[in-house]
């Protein structure tokens, strides 16, 4: 018999269970299992907690929650490669709406035009801010989305060596290294740099795919990179820009301007929380000759029977379902509702509020230099900057940040805890956003100057 | 004309090898959407990949069917790829190849031992 | 009396013209068609110099020069309410799990529950920062062990990888680790991964990704590994074998322990596809089956959302063999104090590296641990249960009419069916799915796995009523009669009553057009 069990999310009740039984023809659920090889079949629950109702859980959650700090509760300067903005209330409604929340990839394009058409226009908009040719439907992340860049450079030009300039997030190349070595590709990672992104131009030979550059790179430096694309093109090799702030292409030059060849993003900052690391969406976007060996899913204009427009899904054929061993990379989901996200954040601000919002993080920022330039023993060492800086303090920033944390400001990326190989345990990555006001600046030189004070 | 079992066709005059696939290769994939043709002066064996052809469903090497060097690929095929149905052993060529070794070319079916070959597929 | 004649009729007319409201089917003026409306694109809408968000003025950045953008960038913005508005009709123009069974097989479309979702925005999950003092956040921290503890207990597992972001990203951890661990015991020279026919596309696509050459290994008649043909090609180049259990043809690979020993016997590491865990999870932990490492599709098993096609997470237990070759970063905790171990040195010395930036995807793991408390060990041993259960229900009242790939013996998860059945109908399993969408139904997985000829792979899950499988069982038979029948038209140019018809994919494919361009003289930005 079939045992008594309720629970909310399970529609059949025990005499459903008993009657399908009966109309399968077998005596016991047990008998469904019967492949199951004797020595692996579990006769009791594994030893974890029993069902709970809502109010149970949401009570141990919310314990859960508040033993963190969020970003909201006070001073909080904190970004290299992921950063708070403001969201609009509409975009989160509009992302719980069932039919974008709990559909799958549209495989059946005549019942998926919304989530189709979706993607069409994010593609627009990413290629758009990007100043590039064509995007893709999104990657998992910024930092995945740099390693697809590389072994797609490496496709193209069928060379096997990436250079990695010392401006690139070091997150990004440990994603990078762990990725391209498993597919045989050699790198080069120069040593982190404030403002080097030129010095790749030396690095490159005969053997290199691509140079990888970051702008604004992690220390927040922005960089004109039109030389170093002159450079890596005319040596046969691509050139891959990354951006980890994407609100800053309200502001500065695009990557396409500039005459990148790949450009890749984290799309966070539009649209999506903090949410401790993801999930992000990576944006991927390059010139049009490249886009049968881009990785990644492609939505595509197309005409329905009766020559009514309609979007699909395309050059699929690239991709692991039909390619298989051949595939131009192993991905099967791209980051659908992040990119949802960010495509109607991108829809509300449009051009004139993207250029708007991208200025008052910079104008933020300005004054979070200014402030924090007149704490006595801290130096601003990023020249040029959007929204983020680094700057030098006497000591150890890993412990400065601690010792600032107990004091209630959140202040920033000690650079050591990126890369405590680096040497640099004096150097602070610090941001400023609109959510950051002028008085929480204001408190955060304060309290830095009490504290080295001490 | 001679035919391998991969569906690949070859037509021989002098050391010159024009390759392709075979009208049952075209309909079988279906609408071809994308042909990635060699690069002139690229040198291949015999079973080697030359090509690939992709229809909306499905992506396949075309494999060499003689040894020797690219000499010249069928350009039209990037912009027109619909020429692979339309006219699969003429206007659909792939590659020109100029032949290393003429003697694989014995092993090779001709166009009755191919039909044959089709219908007991 | 006084009588009111102006009032509006209170039954439907028929059209004067041919007394029939059926024969007077028109295309309407404006391509709506009743609550469906045509909704043209965001670059469309003539809203270049607009924006939905306000925002204070800024003084122009001065100090950057020549790194300011100039030209136009080309991006309309919307105020709320229209912005609100085409988000909505594009909504309605998606089937979505809310709405009917989508019974994707190897997708695992089940319920999301919504509690999940609340809890994911809890400010303090969803508005901390991955780099903030590890001090601050050590509730995250907690939960990433919490979850990790659950799924070590359920699988049986001694260790587990978290970062992964998808399946495929759980699939490329999992053999990196197996290709970690042989280079430090001095076999790195097996090149070889073995895979049966069946398997996922991923499954070859990541392994050739990581080097490896992929070996098929031949499938037996009832759709399981074929031990014989595993034992021949099994050997001292192989690295590992990679097998779905439950198999992509919903069975258990009943062989599956004998599996296991002749590969560890062979020196190779067996990596199973974890997508399909869900037809076992609380009744089999796949340690107790020799795994080596297995990935978990937080958003099949777990039931976080699948948004239109991600985002997913993958984590992957590893075995103890396996588990110093895991990526960073991990958790450890002492004494309720919990911390992310980030670098690779000291107990993370052999780390194979990194798979992402930062530890990843939180927000999956806020639902996916929500769920897991809501069901608790023995509502998870019911998940497994009822999804067997619904499956079976499936195949056994579709059986006659339809043919099932595997007839003999119980499957776990998905029903699977050929297309033998279809034989001389002149339909294919492709019209038959398209016309399960006018019946309100999304298709099932069509032709997946290769195995069979015309795949039909349908996955219930167990978050159907007995109701709606009737219903769609139902709905199933009327069509197969139909199909019997004859009745062709139904099928070919199915579906009739979708927001559209079947779409041109050749002409997509031949002249892709991957984004909106402006036709010449439509207005671009001002300034």
């Amino acid at each position: 018999m079939p045992r008594k069990f309720f629970m909310r999310y399970l529609p059949l009740t025990p005499e459903d269970r008993a009657d399908m039984l009966g109309v399968i023809g077998a005596e016991s659920i047990d008998e469904l299992f019967v492949d199951v090889p004797a020595v692996a079949r579990r006769k009791d629950p594994v030893d974890l907690p029993f069902h709970a109702g809502e109010l149970e859980v949401e009570r141990e959650m919310l314990g859960l929650s508040r033993r963190n700090r969020s970003a909201s509760e006070g001073p909080f300067f904190v970004g290299a490669g992921a950063y708070r903005h403001h969201v609009p209330a509409s975009v989160d409604h509009i992302i719980q709406r069932s039919e974008f929340l709990t559909s799958y990839t549209p495989y059946q394009p005549e019942i998926a035009q919304g989530t189709l058409q979706v993607l069409f226009e994010f593609q627009t908009q990413v290629a758009a801010l990007t100043g590039m040719e064509v995007a893709n439907a999104s990657l998992y992340d910024g930092s995945t989305a740099t390693a697809e860049a590389v072994m797609m450079a490496t496709r193209v030009t069928r060379r096997s060596k990436a250079v990695l300039s010392g401006g690139v997030h070091p997150h990004y190349v440990g994603t990078v290294e762990t990725l391209a070595h498993a597919a045989g590709v050699a790198t080069e990672r120069l040593a982190p740099a404030i403002d080097a992104e030129d010095a790749v131009i030396a690095a490159i030979d005969a053997d290199t795919a691509c140079v990888v550059v970051q702008t604004p790179n992690v220390f927040g430096t922005a960089t004109d990179v039109s030389k170093i694309a002159a450079a890596a093109q005319a040596a046969g090799a691509l050139l891959v820009v990354v951006t980890t702030e994407a609100v800053s292409y309200g502001l500065l030059k695009s990557p396409g301007e500039m005459g990148a060849d790949v450009v890749v993003a984290e799309g966070q900052s539009i649209g999506n929380g903090l949410s401790f690391g993801g999930p992000y969406v990576g944006l991927f976007a390059c010139k049009e000759k490249y886009v049968r060996q881009a990785p990644g899913r492609l939505c595509g204009e197309t005409v329905d029977a009766e020559g009514r427009r309609g979007f699909v899904l395309t050059l699929s054929t690239r991709e692991q379902h039909i390619r298989r061993d051949k595939a131009t990379s192993n991905i099967c989901t791209n980051s659908g509702l992040c990119a949802l996200a960010f495509s109607i954040h991108m829809s509300l601000l449009g051009e004139k509020g993207l250029r708007r919002l991208a200025l008052v993080n910079h104008q933020k920022a300005l004054k979070l230099r200014d402030a924090l330039a007149a704490v006595p023993g801290v130096q601003v060492l990023t020249p040029r900057f959007f929204n983020e800086f680094a700057i030098k303090v006497p000591g150890v920033a890993a412990e400065l940040v601690e010792t600032l944390a107990a004091n209630g400001v959140i202040a920033g990326v000690p650079f050591s805890r990126l890369d405590p190989a680096a040497g640099l345990d004096d150097v602070l990555l610090v941001a400023a956003t609109e959510t950051t006001p002028d008085s929480d600046i204001a408190f955060f030189a304060k309290a830095l100057t009490k504290v080295l004070d001490q | 004309m001679k035919f391998t079992k991969d569906h690949e066709w070859v037509e021989v005059a002098g050391d010159l090898a024009t390759v392709g696939i075979t009208a049952y290769a075209a309909e079988q994939l279906g609408d071809v959407v994308f042909v990635e043709t060699p690069d002139v002066g690229k040198t291949v064996k015999q079973g080697e990949a030359l090509a690939v052809v992709e229809s909306v469903k499905a992506a396949s090497d075309v494999y060499a069917p003689v040894s020797g060097e690219v000499v010249e690929a069928n350009g039209e095929l990037s912009d027109s790829p619909e020429t692979v149905n339309a006219l699969p052993e003429t206007g659909g060529w792939f590659a020109k190849i100029k032949l290393s070794n003429p003697g694989e070319l014995d092993a090779l079916m001709d166009r009755d031992a191919y039909e044959a070959f089709l219908g007991t597929l | 009396m006084s009588m009111n004649t102006v009032g509006r009729p209170t039954r439907p007319e028929a059209p004067s013209q041919t007394g029939d409201v059926n024969d007077y089917v028109h295309p309407t003026l404006t391509g709506a068609r009743g609550l469906l409306q045509d909704e043209a694109l965001i670059f469309e809408l003539n809203a270049w110099d607009k924006t939905g968000v306000d925002l204070p003025d800024a003084p122009p950045a001065d100090d950057l020069g020549d790194l300011v953008r100039k030209d136009p960038i080309g991006l309309p913005g919307l105020s709320e309410p229209e912005a609100v508005r085409h988000y909505v009709r594009l909504s309605q123009k998606n089937h979505a799990i809310d709405l009917a069974l989508y019974p994707l097989g190897s997708c695992t479309m089940k319920h999301n529950p919504r509690l999940n979702e609340k809890m994911a925005r809890l400010p303090g999950f969803s508005d901390i920062h991955p780099l903030q003092p590890q001090s601050t956040v050590q509730g995250a921290i907690e939960l990433m062990d919490r979850l990790a503890h659950w799924l070590k207990t359920l699988t049986g597992m001694p260790a587990v990888a978290l970062s992964p972001k998808a399946g495929a990203h759980g699939e490329l951890c999992g053999l990196l680790a197996i290709r970690a661990a042989h280079e430090a015991n001095g076999q790195g020279h097996r090149k070889t991964v073995l895979a049966p026919t069946s398997a996922h596309g991923t499954n070859p696509a990541t392994a050739a990704f990581c080097g490896y050459t992929v070996v098929e290994i031949a499938q037996t008649d009832d759709g399981r590994v074929d031990l014989a043909d595993l034992e021949a090609k099994l050997g001292d180049h192989v690295a590992a074998i990679m097998v779905t259990n439950p198999n992509t043809c919903g069975l258990f690979e009943r062989d599956v322990v004998e599996i296991a020993r002749l590969t560890h016997a062979a020196g190779a590491y067996f990596y199973c596809d974890g997508a399909n865990f869900n037809a076992i999870v609380g009744r089999v932990r796949p340690g107790d089956l020799g795994v080596d490492a297995m990935h978990i599709n937080l958003h099949k098993t777990f039931s976080t959302p699948h948004g239109g096609g991600g985002p997913g997470a993958g984590p992957v237990v590893l075995s103890a063999a396996l588990a110093p070759f895991a990526p960073t970063p991990w958790v450890v905790s002492h004494e309720h104090t919990f911390k992310l171990v980030e670098e690779a040195k000291g107990p993370a010395a052999q780390a194979f590296g990194r798979m992402s930036a930062f530890h990843g995807q939180m927000g999956m793991f806020v639902r996916a641990y929500a769920y897991m408390l809501s069901h608790g060990a023995d509502g998870l041993r019911q998940v497994a249960e009822d999804a067997v259960l619904n499956a079976n229900y499936i195949k056994a009242r579709l059986g006659d009419l339809m043919s099932p790939a595997f007839p003999n013996g119980p499957c776990m998860h998905e029903a699977l069916f050929d297309d033998a059945w279809l034989e001389g109908t002149g339909v294919t399993t492709l019209d038959f799915a398209k016309a399960m969408i006018d019946e309100g139904f999304h298709p099932m997985t069509m032709y997946f796995p290769l195995v069979v000829h015309g795949a039909m792979l349908i996955e219930p899950t167990e978050t159907e009523s007995k109701q709606e499988l009737d219903r769609f069982v139902t709905a199933l038979r009327a069509l197969a009669g139909a199909a019997k029948g004859g009745d062709v038209d139904r099928f070919k140019g199915a579906p009739y009553h979708a927001p559209l018809k079947r779409l041109d994919e050749t002409q997509a494919a031949r002249k892709p057009r991957l984004r909106w361009k402006p036709v010449a003289a439509a207005p671009l930005a001002a300034e």
